[in-house]
């Protein structure tokens, strides 16, 4: 077990990148603490899957370095590291049964036979495999595959870190919750690092404590996934996490304070200076806008009835802002004005919170 | 319910296929048929025999004989062309400018036409001019084709490997590369051996591949005429007399039309035989 760090790491897959856009992976300073559960959030090509094989050591950062706690494992080939991955795709041995598949990593190593099979019932009794163990792997479903891809991950009592690359791909929606919680349930009982690379905001929401959203190669925010609903630091963050996501909205600064649309809002943080920013604009979740007797005049677009809560999209000078509005409340019938809560308004400059 | 109107006019529709079958298939065979029953003295006038030419084929030495040279010929050049192919599917490059290189290169035996092949080698193998031939006879090995029977299998063998084995690889190459990546780096992260990549996750995933290229190279080679009939011409003496040069032998060159269409009709159930065991095998295999 170990605590990971990523120091000033970037990654391109050409010899000699020319410009930002030949970079996978643009500059990443980050450090997860032993035994976390955390997440790597972002849309596809952002850059996730480079940096978990920077990390398990299937590729080689073109520069930085990677730390396993004080030891630099930059140069260390991917066996060497102690650390265990679960691919999108189930990979198990076809031929073997589900027990060999199990014993694998450990045999690799020279273990005993009796340590092999101690161990290997251990981890199979945790995955709920035992009665499958005689069982070719091959005629497994998707997720006891994936299962298996895990469990030669956990077999290994040295295993520093698991990262889990989108493992819930290809498992039935009804077992991809199962799962997950199984995942959940392992991490407190195993208390080894756990990395899960995802682009679906539910699945790292519930399962890390510290998420870091990607785009194009950077991280743009870590935090809990509190932090990032209420204080995103980017307005990519803002808008890719929660459903609807935040309405991010033009403004200008007019004397230090910011207008949108003619009405002056009132913000959490301030725009300090706004001499070089070619943008700027507020960003605010549907959960913090509310009707109001007075404010932003608006006219209401649409009214979608989601059950527990209503989504109301409504409008102001061809801007579109989308509402939350909780069960019981309705929409003013005329001359709706809307609010926004200024402890959950910012301003950002240039996508990035203003400081 | 609707009433069903009886319109026997879609029978047209299978009317060109009933054709092309017949043609290239039915009627061919079944004149081997016919002839493998009856005897004939020429002006069309044909015997009835029955099942006289099976029988004889059935238990003639000169029968017997061949089908042992050819199971012998077929069962070295699959075990020689399958694991070659893999070995050199395996050290071929998966990326970069080679790729094509290797492939094209390992494309060529294949374009070239079979009677050009025999040709190739038998003048490549001569002891007297041949380059291949002098040069064994020159590092002091007695070596002559169209004399000495271990020579000319040696010479066929080899020249049905060059000629064939690109075919091994090309299959075993493409089954290669659809292997999904993630197998290698899991494999990598389990600390496997080479050997262990190769048993557990190349080999398993080549086999269907592999059924393929086995199966052809089983029928081409059980089959195989034009070249050893130009190397060798079936000698020195019957020693490469394959089944199908001693087929021609016996239908052309003594034109018995009966035994020749009897042999016909025996040799291929033996191959179809031999193939519906090989693959249900396999099939098994992979069910269980």
């Amino acid at each position: 077990m170990a605590k990971i760090t990523l120091d000033n790491v970037k990654h391109s897959y050409l010899d000699k990148p020319a410009g930002d856009i030949e970079w996978a992976l643009k500059h990443v300073d980050l450090t997860w603490q032993d035994g976390g559960a955390y997440a790597l959030l972002g849309p596809s090509g952002c850059g996730k899957t480079t940096m978990l094989n920077l990390i398990s050591g299937l590729l080689t950062p073109s520069q930085g370095r990677i730390l396993f706690d004080e030891n630099d494992v930059t140069a260390l080939p991917a066996d060497e590291r102690r650390l265990a991955q679960v691919f999108q795709f189930p990979v198990v041995y076809d031929t073997m049964t589900v027990f060999d598949n199990l014993a694998f990593p450990l045999k690799n190593r020279g273990a005993s036979s009796e340590q092999i099979r101690e161990r290997v019932v251990e981890i199979a009794h945790m995955l709920e495999l035992e009665t499958e163990l005689d069982k070719r792997a091959s005629r497994l479903t998707a997720d006891g595959k994936q299962k298996i891809s895990l469990g030669r991950g956990l077999v290994r009592s040295d295993v520093n870190v698991i990262m889990f690359d989108e493992p819930l791909t290809v498992i039935d929606p009804h077992l991809k919750w199962q799962l997950r919680s199984k995942l959940k349930e392992l991490h407190q009982q195993v208390g080894v690092t756990m990395i899960y690379v995802t682009h679906d905001q539910t699945e790292a929401l519930t399962f890390a404590d510290q998420v870091a959203v990607m785009l194009e190669g950077e991280v743009l925010q870590t935090g809990t996934p509190t932090e990032l609903f209420e204080k995103p630091m980017h307005t990519f963050v803002g808008h890719f996490i929660g459903s609807p996501g935040m309405n991010v909205l033009p403004c200008k600064v007019d004397n230090g304070v910011p207008v949108f649309a003619d009405y002056p809002v009132a913000l959490s943080n301030a725009p300090g200076t706004t001499n070089n920013v070619v943008r700027t604009e507020i960003g605010v979740r549907p959960e913090f806008v509310s009707f109001a007797d007075e404010g932003i005049p608006v006219e209401i677009v649409n009214v979608d009835d989601v059950g527990r809560y209503k989504i109301v999209e409504v409008q102001h000078a061809q801007h579109s802002i989308k509402m939350i509005l909780h069960e019981g409340q309705s929409p003013p019938s005329d001359g709706a004005k809307i609010i926004f809560d200024p402890a959950k308004t910012y301003i950002y400059t240039d996508e990035h919170l203003a400081a | 319910m609707i009433d069903k109107i009886a319109n026997q006019k879609a029978w047209f529709f299978i009317l060109p296929v009933t054709l092309l079958v017949a043609f290239n298939a039915i009627i061919p065979l079944m004149t081997v048929v016919n002839y493998s029953v009856q005897e004939t003295f020429g002006d069309n006038v044909f015997f009835w025999e029955g099942v006289t030419w099976y029988e004889q084929v059935l238990t003639s030495d000169r029968f017997h004989a061949s089908f042992l040279r050819q199971l012998s010929f077929t069962g070295m050049i699959l075990l020689i062309e399958i694991p070659l192919g893999i070995a050199v599917a395996l050290s071929m490059p998966r990326k970069g400018p080679w790729v094509s290189v290797c492939l094209v290169l390992m494309a060529l035996p294949l374009l070239i036409p079979w009677n050009v092949v025999g040709s190739m080698w038998n003048i490549f193998a001569l002891p007297d001019s041949g380059l291949l031939g002098r040069m064994i006879n020159g590092i002091g090995i007695d070596y002559n084709f169209t004399q000495q029977p271990v020579s000319a299998w040696l010479t066929t063998v080899v020249m049905d490997v060059w000629h064939w084995t690109s075919l091994v690889v090309l299959l075993a190459y493409a089954g290669l590369c659809s292997i999904p990546n993630a197998y290698y780096q899991a494999a990598k992260i389990d600390g496997a051996s080479n050997w262990a990549v190769f048993r557990y996750i190349q080999l398993p995933k080549l086999k269907r591949v592999l059924t393929i290229a086995i199966l052809l190279r089983f029928m081409d080679s059980f089959m195989i005429y034009t070249e050893p009939f130009v190397l060798t011409g079936g000698g020195p003496g019957n020693t490469t007399t394959f089944l199908s040069i001693d087929l021609v032998k016996i239908a052309l060159g003594q034109f018995d039309l009966g035994p020749a269409a009897a042999m016909s009709l025996i040799y291929f159930l033996i191959i179809l035989l031999i193939c519906w065991i090989f693959y249900t095998l396999m099939m098994r295999h992979e069910n269980q």
